[in-house]
């Protein structure tokens, strides 16, 4: 039985290389047929999904075994004295889930994607960027050491790049793509510093090495001043996420991402990109451990930090995908802090439930914005209800969903992050979870109250979608509805991502042992959830409570939200005093200093060519003398050079010695 | 009675049994009706590639004919390597050749009569055996440089070839003939065993002039001398051949015999000195006196000197690394340098000019061919991740294991230098107008030839490991 299995997952590298075969024959091929492009994308991307779907019904068949022993195939790449690199793929829990999670979303992306694109000019390019970004994140998910996540790493910053600047007619879309790039460089600079590092220290990057070599007890390695060289490095691969997964401060970038066609932003929020970093925590997590608690605690302050910033920006933006932009910053500091707090597992499970319901949501906006010609201001919708029945039914599983109201997906995560926060020792952070819950629920049921709910707006004639793009809408929120139930001690999600424990410094796997569900708590975070919804129902559909009113008593709060903490200005005016003020500096260097010297390298360089070229001067005398004087030269040095004086007397030289 | 092993010499026998039918067949066939000749050549040429292929993974080595011949992975990756050049340069070359004389009907037949001695020189274990192969390989030439028989620059690169190559080989004949007389024997193993570790003015005579005789073929400074110009006046497909296969056919001799038989010799303490200053001297003035150049061959021509400086590095590490280092990048070499000769010759003979002036504006004109010149170039610069930066990491890494720090870092220097010259073509085709210059579409078998080379140059670049691991395999043959 395992043995049959395991031939499956050595093939699990077919699920990245048929999406990037659909990019190439795309790239190459068919890019002057619309039709069969969509359809060669779109067949890749569905093979990848059933592969995805068998090798998660092995790895639940085989149990225990797949939990301790991950199925790993390595192939070498590069081996080179003091360099040993293999590409290879690792079949886990974890990854099976991420594969699961990633051709799913892409898929049903890619055929919603059908129907939003419809009629677009660049309608080729877009479905071979859809592949390769799929390719990339399915690579990054199955890559078994980090140099190979960080090849997929960039490949998804790469793909991001293109498609939010897809349209890249629209200068908006230009600056936002350079934006998502330049933004998460900086993050990835420290990930590839902290590669090196580890390299140095452990000489592999491969995450079963690495994860061995993290057994001992390493807390020797210390740096000046008391620094663990483990948590200096794991800082710096924190950084990589940060940038990635948009957690502050170096979230800039995200909800401008909204630039790109909206199916594009449903695969960076749900699927790919930005879990990009979360997953890249829980690969790494043994070494999160063993630098506990100073890197654990970073991470939990900063997802912590995100998810109430994030989420008190979004209750007073107006743009749809800005809220839903605002909310995935916000539910990825949830999944953060649930790294931080020790729990890999219910933040792994939040990343799956996340995926689904956040997938839907995007796609619902897009589906609205379609029908209302390119309108994203959640005040001019309104009605869309009545006509627009799927979307609106689809969406309100989502809002239900994240807003943690069982029995939907995202009851079931938030509840584990908030449990496991409160058990572990941290109910700061669980209050600042609960209190997000809140304002999400608020500032989901707000977008959802004004833009479906509100009064009808003459001016628009909304239509429901076509089907490919209502079908992706109905998986996708059954999904939501039931994507929660894997927790139930039945088909529990916990015994295949187990938890790491850090014992006296060695880092294991967690033994598995079932946990009830926390019945209070549970009722705790639903009635915030509850209250949440309540409270914008009493403001935007009963209006008992003015709007209006609670900004004009609280002027500056509400203008700081609507200006998302001026986080953009700050750096903006950090680059124009600060940076361009270095650069000034250095540009004087570069001129005078560096430019002077290369430029004096580059005039004797070519003095010197100048002068060897006349050597060649087309005769062949000249050449033939050039050629026997050398040999009579040569020979003379050689025989001096090894003390043969002899050779100075030519009838030495012909025979005389014997 | 004698058995004659068949097996150790199928690809010889196959490569010569094309040339004596390509031969007839060009005489049998009437002037105009040649057309099929170059399909019948590549496929003749498949064949006996697939087998040497074959051959390396799965054939039975071991010396044959009483020692005179080498039937050993390392012959094979050589044959394999002339085999593979030849195909590219037969597939690029097809409407160059349409030029010639309708009367000439033997141009293929002599470039597999080249092969047939490259792979002669390749496989040699008898310094007799070897100089046969290195005269029929020569002697094809001398005809092939000086093909284009109204051509002046033609004509006179054929006389200069012809007068110089006859020096060289007279010294280089010289040279073996003392090796005769020193020690009573011309096979390779009896003279490594009858010169011992002698090192007397006779003795050295001898390494000096083989040496030459080898510099000469893989224009060595200051034995370089001929290679521009005759570069330059040969027929294009030809001299992509002169700069690829008959250097690499050298080096493997050179391996065999100054590397290996001549070991204690040519590596003694002013020997390796030697060695060092003449292979910086490669590298230097081959990429100084590439900067001026106007002319893509001749440019090409500095820049393949240049190269055969790197490769000598790798001679000089006299190492199992060091050897594979040269097998590996005397491989990519070939693709790297046929994919920018077969633009050269495809842009040469649509425009009538090999001036880089000509270049301006190819990129709009004929964005296929100046994307192949490009790739090709950046991975003769070794720009990573092309295969010419994996190979240069082999040769130089190589290198300073051995503990020759100096040379290693002259070869840095000079790969930075001509990465400027390299560019200047791309900044041409690229940047430059080219008003007035004709659109030229890429087709046939001189499109797959080019994208084939171009593909292989960045697939070895980016997954260099089985190619590492076959140049691997054939060094270690060597030394058994």
């Amino acid at each position: 039985m395992f043995t049959q299995m395991h031939s499956l997952y050595e093939s699990a590298w077919v699920i990245p290389a048929l999406p990037f075969l659909s990019f190439l024959l795309i790239a190459f091929v068919t890019k002057r047929s619309k039709g069969l492009s969509a359809a060669i994308s779109i067949l890749a991307i569905l093979t990848s999904l059933a592969l995805a779907i068998a090798i998660v019904l092995g790895v639940v068949g085989s149990g225990a075994e797949i939990v301790e022993h991950p199925a790993v195939v390595n192939v070498n790449w590069l081996d080179i004295q003091g360099l040993t690199i293999n590409f290879g793929t690792l079949v886990d829990p974890l990854s099976t889930m991420m594969l699961f999670v990633v051709t799913l979303v892409a898929s049903m992306v890619q055929i919603y994607s059908v129907g939003y694109m419809h009629g677009d000019r660049g309608w080729s390019r877009y479905f071979a960027y859809q592949s390769l970004f799929a390719m990339s994140m399915l690579g990054l998910v199955i890559s078994t050491n980090l140099l190979e996540l960080f090849v997929f790493w960039e490949l998804v910053g790469l793909c991001s790049y293109l498609l939010i600047g897809f349209w890249y007619h629209k200068v908006s879309a230009r600056e936002a793509a350079k934006k998502a790039f330049i933004t998460t460089r900086v993050g990835d600079f420290g990930l590839l510093l902290g590669i090196l590092f580890l390299y140095g220290q452990f000489g592999t990057l491969d995450f079963a090495q690495l994860a061995q070599a993290m057994n001992a007890n390493l807390q020797g390695l210390v740096l000046a001043g008391g620094v663990s060289y483990i948590t200096l490095t794991t800082f710096l691969l924190f950084t990589g996420p940060i940038g990635k997964s948009g957690q502050f401060p170096l979230h800039v970038w995200l909800p401008d991402a909204m630039e790109g066609p909206t199916p594009v932003s449903a695969l960076i929020h749900a699927a790919t990109m930005v879990v990009a970093g979360v997953y890249l925590v829980g690969r790494m997590y043994f070494m999160f451990q063993h630098a506990a608690p100073s890197a654990l605690e970073f991470v939990a302050g900063i997802g912590a930090l995100t998810a109430i910033f994030a989420a008190s920006i979004a209750i007073a933006q107006d743009d749809i995908k800005r809220i839903l932009a605002y909310s995935t910053l916000s539910q990825l500091g949830y999944m953060m802090f649930a790294l931080g707090v020790g729990a890999l597992t219910a933040s792994m499970f939040h990343l799956m439930t996340h995926a689904f319901f956040k997938a839907l949501m995007f796609l619902g906006a897009g589906s609205v914005i379609h029908a209302l010609h390119e309108k994203q201001n959640i005040w001019d919708m309104g009605g869309l209800w009545k006509k627009m029945p799927i979307t609106g039914w689809t969406f309100f599983i989502g809002v239900l969903a994240i807003s943690g109201i069982p029995p939907f997906a995202g009851f079931w995560s938030k509840d584990e992050i908030l449990a496991a926060a409160l058990h572990n020792g941290h109910p700061i952070i669980y209050a600042v979870g609960l209190f997000t819950a809140f304002l999400t629920a608020f500032y989901m049921s707000r977008l959802f109250f004004v833009a479906f709910m509100g009064p009808e707006k003459k001016e628009n004639h909304p239509h429901e979608s076509p089907y490919w793009m209502t079908v992706p809408l109905i998986v996708l929120a059954f999904f939501s509805v039931v994507g929660g139930l894997v927790a139930l001690p039945t088909h529990n999600f916990a015994f295949f991502v187990r938890d790491y424990v850090n014992l006296n410094g060695v880092v294991a796997l967690k033994e598995f042992e079932p946990e009830g569900l926390a019945w209070g708590l549970a009722g705790i975070s639903v009635l915030a959830g509850l209250l949440g919804i309540g409270l914008a129902y009493m403001t935007y559909v009963r209006q008992a409570i003015q709007a209006e009113a609670v900004v004009a008593k609280f002027p500056g709060v509400y203008k700081l939200l609507k200006n998302k903490y001026y986080i953009d200005e700050i750096y903006l005016w950090l680059i124009h005093h600060i940076m361009d003020g270095l650069a000034k500096v250095l540009y004087w260097f570069d001129i005078y200093i560096v430019d002077g010297i290369i430029n004096g390298l580059a005039l004797i360089t070519r003095g010197s060519a100048r002068g060897l070229r006349r050597m060649h001067t087309g005769q062949m005398q000249t050449y033939a003398l050039v050629f026997f004087f050398a040999v009579v030269v040569i020979y003379l040095v050689y025989t001096l050079g090894e003390g043969q004086f002899a050779a100075l007397n030519p009838l030495a030289m012909l025979g005389g010695v014997k | 009675m004698q058995t004659f092993n068949f097996l150790a010499i199928t690809p010889e026998i196959a490569v010569a049994a094309l040339t004596l039918i390509l031969l007839a067949m060009g005489l049998l066939i009437p002037d105009g009706a040649r057309k099929g000749m170059m399909p019948l050549t590549v496929f003749g040429l498949l064949g006996i590639l697939g087998y040497t292929v074959y051959d390396f993974f799965f054939g039975k080595m071991g010396p044959a004919f009483q020692g005179m011949y080498f039937h050993d992975a390392f012959a094979d990756f050589f044959k394999m390597l002339f085999l593979v050049a030849a195909l590219l340069v037969v597939l690029s070359s097809g409407e160059y050749v349409q030029k010639f004389p309708a009367y000439r009907g033997d141009f293929y037949a002599l470039l597999v009569a080249a092969i047939l001695g490259m792979m002669l020189m390749a496989g040699a274990a008898d310094l007799l055996t070897f100089y046969v192969g290195l005269e029929l390989m020569t002697i094809t030439f001398y005809i092939l440089v000086g093909y284009m028989p109204h051509d002046g620059r033609s004509s006179e690169a054929g006389i200069k070839y012809l007068v110089l190559g006859a020096a060289s080989s007279a010294i280089l004949l010289y040279g073996i003939s003392f090796i005769y007389g020193l020690t009573g024997s011309t096979q390779l193993y009896q003279v490594a065993m009858g010169l011992g570790s002698k090192v007397n003015p006779p003795v050295i005579l001898a390494t000096v002039f083989v040496l030459a005789g080898f510099g000469f073929k893989i224009s060595l400074v200051p034995f370089h001398m001929w290679a521009p110009d005759i570069y330059e006046g040969a027929p294009t497909p030809v001299t992509a051949f002169l700069a690829v296969a008959s250097k690499a056919a050298a080096f493997a001799a050179l391996i065999r015999v100054y590397l290996v038989t001549l070991e204690n010799q040519s590596f003694a303490q002013t020997g390796i000195a030697l060695l060092l200053i003449l292979a910086s001297l490669t590298m230097i003035i081959g990429n100084l006196v590439a900067i001026p150049q106007k002319n893509i061959k001749r440019l090409l021509a500095f820049s393949s000197v240049a190269q055969a400086g790197y490769l000598m590095v790798g001679v000089i590490a006299e190492s199992v690394p060091g050897v594979k280092g040269v097998l590996f990048y005397a491989m990519i070499y070939v693709f790297a340098n046929m994919g920018a000769f077969a633009v050269a010759t495809y842009i040469g003979q649509a425009q009538g000019s090999d001036e880089i002036r000509d270049y301006a504006g190819l990129a709009r004109r004929s964005p296929l061919a100046a994307a192949v010149m490009t790739a090709s170039v950046l991975s003769l610069a070794g720009i990573p991740p092309l295969a010419g930066f994996v190979g240069k990491f082999y040769l130089f890494s190589a290198v300073m294991d051995t503990g020759y720090q100096a040379i290693a870092y002259i070869g840095f220097v000079m790969s930075m230098v001509s990465v400027y010259y390299y560019l200047s073509i791309v900044k041409v085709m690229y940047l430059g107008e080219g008003e007035g210059l004709p659109d030229i579409p890429v087709r046939g078998a001189a499109k797959f030839a080019m994208v084939f080379a171009m593909l292989i140059t960045l697939f070895v670049g980016i997954y260099p490991s089985p190619l590492a691991q076959m140049a691997m395999a054939a060094a270690n043959s060597l030394l058994q």
